[in-house]
């Protein structure tokens, strides 16, 4: 019976053998090879165990880490604005009446329901300075916004990232809220604690596991952006280099420059990034006083 | 702590009410709730809640609109509202453009998706099951695999992925595509947590003893009991399927095998080509490839908040 048991599991762990773990296995060992042009260039290349020479050479990859930084100081501005906004909405819709949040929640969830490609495409044109409107507009106010410009590119993504996301979060930080007894609330009122009261020092608090697991979710997409980027890339070339992202520079050493092995040592250097980063934010949260 | 002239109503736990049923407005005395505010803060809420509405609309409406606008208009008009409807043209320039490989790039999205989806549903549904409702040795291991996955970024694999592809003659097939989408770590997790709620071990032990096989068992009972799981799993799969696009940029190459959401990608770079201005045709293009996933989101909401309060749980 157990085997037969086991035997429910064989499809899906042969898939994840070959699918998954064979590509991880072949990411570390490529890292440590090297392909070489022979002698004059021309010809076949030859492979080389060069060792940890490709990590070296990463480590050292001034525009790879300087795209690194660039995420990263988007990620820590971007994420806890998002999740700020996510709670509000969520405490806002906890505060209006049951029959209120159901139809707001809907609508909120529009964004949520709209591809990932297409809310980038509606935002690239909402920004153009041809068929936008939002130009138009500032020019309302006296501003001259140029979406694509450096200084504002990062801003047009984040506000592009925090439309497609904050419905979503909101959603998983509502859901937390409503599992939350009622009569807590009714003794805090009694106590004397006032409604913003009561968000701060018990709603708040009470979510925190799912703005935990929100926040690890946001640190692990927006370390490891791409497609907006990408687009962006057709609009503005100058602004969105082609190794403006990590993962954009990995693209590019693979895909235009055909070093796939260097490509698969910045892979891991990324993956590692990445991990402890957020290993790092879960420590940090779960450290901190509970409520 | 009592307001007469509460107008808010109270809130029920979720599931005592049946919907439609509405609360007194008017009540003496104020009965456990959540939302009793003054007039000033519940004005504050909605306003807050309208304001967000129109943000997250807003881009939408934009969509709609600019969808039904000729070319001409889309640069010199008001992008909020309507002029003159010019929808059916745009559709037929769609539609027509290049013999039609809009419609191809939709069929290939869809073939890719359900085939895929409803390849890995049964592959992870049977994991799951199998690791939610017996014991074997390695069992520990195999879950420690999966929630180990759940920490690779995706960007690891994909380089390497190619290159394995290559040598498995994959590249720039459907099959790229579809077998490799079987199998989802995530939907695993989702199909093991479900089963540990929806299958009383008790039915499995009475089906044995009725002198059921265990292939029988599953087939007959745990897949039928773990069908609004299964579904969950088949609608946030075919969602990702849909939405993907790292994947489909790196290993398709020719473009009558391309997903919508590469079709449109590459629209966008070209811009402008002799005869058509791409513009509109990625506008229209885009608003044709959300109509499957507003359906399918919308006839199963019920599924995907499921998903994500199973999602959650974590």
């Amino acid at each position: 019976m157990a085997l037969k048991g086991a035997s429910f599991t064989v499809p899906f762990f042969l898939g994840f053998a070959l699918f998954t773990v064979t590509p991880m296995v072949m990411a570390l060992k490529q890292s440590l090879y090297k392909a070489q042009s022979s002698g004059l260039g021309f010809g076949g290349k030859t492979i080389q165990f060069v060792g940890l020479d490709n990590f070296v050479q990463g480590l050292q990859d001034i525009r790879f880490w300087s795209a690194m930084g660039r995420v990263a100081l988007f990620a820590a501005i971007a994420i806890p604005l998002i999740q700020l906004a996510s709670v509000g909405l969520a405490l806002l819709l906890d505060a209006a009446s049951q029959r209120l949040a159901d139809r707001f929640r809907l609508l909120l969830l529009v964004p949520f329901m709209i591809p990932g490609i297409v809310a980038i495409l509606i935002w690239i044109y909402l920004y153009s300075p041809v068929v936008g409107p939002l130009t138009p507009f500032f020019r309302l106010f006296g501003i001259e916004a140029d979406f694509y410009s450096g200084s504002m590119i990062w801003i047009s993504i984040g506000n592009l990232m925090a439309w497609s996301s904050i419905g979503f979060n909101m959603l998983i930080v509502y859901a937390a809220l409503r599992a939350v007894p009622p009569e807590i609330y009714d003794s805090a009122r009694i106590d004397g604690a006032s409604e913003w009261r009561i968000a701060w020092s018990i709603k708040v608090p009470l979510v925190r596991r799912s703005l935990v697991l929100t926040s690890v979710l946001s640190i692990i997409g927006t370390l490891q952006i791409f497609s907006d980027p990408m687009l962006f890339r057709s609009m503005t070339p100058e602004t969105v280099t082609r190794d403006f992202t990590p993962i954009m520079a990995i693209y590019d050493w693979a895909f235009s420059q055909g070093e796939f092995n260097y490509a698969a040592a910045l892979s891991i250097i990324l993956a590692l990034v990445v991990g402890t980063a957020s290993a790092l934010f879960y420590r940090l949260t779960n450290k901190a006083p509970t409520s | 702590m009592t307001t007469i002239l509460d107008t808010t109503t109270g809130q029920p736990a979720t599931g005592t009410t049946p919907p439609g049923v509405r609360r007194p407005r008017i009540r003496l005395r104020a009965e456990p709730g959540r939302s009793r505010h003054s007039t000033r803060t519940k004005a504050l809420v909605i306003s807050g809640l309208v304001l967000f509405t129109v943000y997250s609309l807003a881009p939408v409406w934009w969509l709609i609109v600019a969808a039904t606008k000729s070319r001409g208009e889309l640069y010199t008009s008001n992008g909020l509202w309507f002029t003159d409807i010019n929808l059916w043209n745009n559709l037929k320039d769609l539609f027509t453009y290049q013999d039609g490989i809009f419609l191809r790039w939709m069929g290939n999205t869809l073939f890719y998706g359900v085939v895929g989806t409803a390849g890995m549903t049964l592959v992870c549904v049977a994991c799951g099951y199998g690791l939610a409702m017996y014991e074997f040795r390695g069992r520990g291991f195999l879950m420690g695999c999966i929630i180990g996955s759940f920490l690779v970024p995706g960007a690891l694999l994909t380089i390497p992925s190619f290159l394995l592809f290559t040598d498995l003659g994959m590249v720039d097939t459907a099959t790229a595509m579809i077998v490799p989408s079987f199998f989802n770590a995530f939907s695993v997790y989702l199909a093991k947590v479900y089963a540990e709620g929806a299958i009383p071990p008790e039915l499995l032990e009475a089906a044995r003893i009725d002198g059921a096989g265990e292939y029988r068992i599953f087939f007959q009972i745990g897949a039928r009991l773990m069908s609004t799981g299964a579904a969950t799993i088949f609608l946030l799969g075919f969602v990702g399927m849909w939405n993907s696009f790292f994947g489909p940029l790196v290993f398709l190459r020719s473009s009558e095998k391309w997903t919508v959401m590469l079709g449109l990608y590459s629209w966008l770079k070209v811009k402008t080509d002799s005869s058509v201005d791409l513009v509109s045709l990625v506008v229209v293009g885009s608003i044709i490839s959300l109509i499957p996933m507003v359906i399918l989101m919308l006839s199963m909401q019920r599924y995907w908040r499921t998903g994500v309060t199973l999602g959650s749980l974590k």
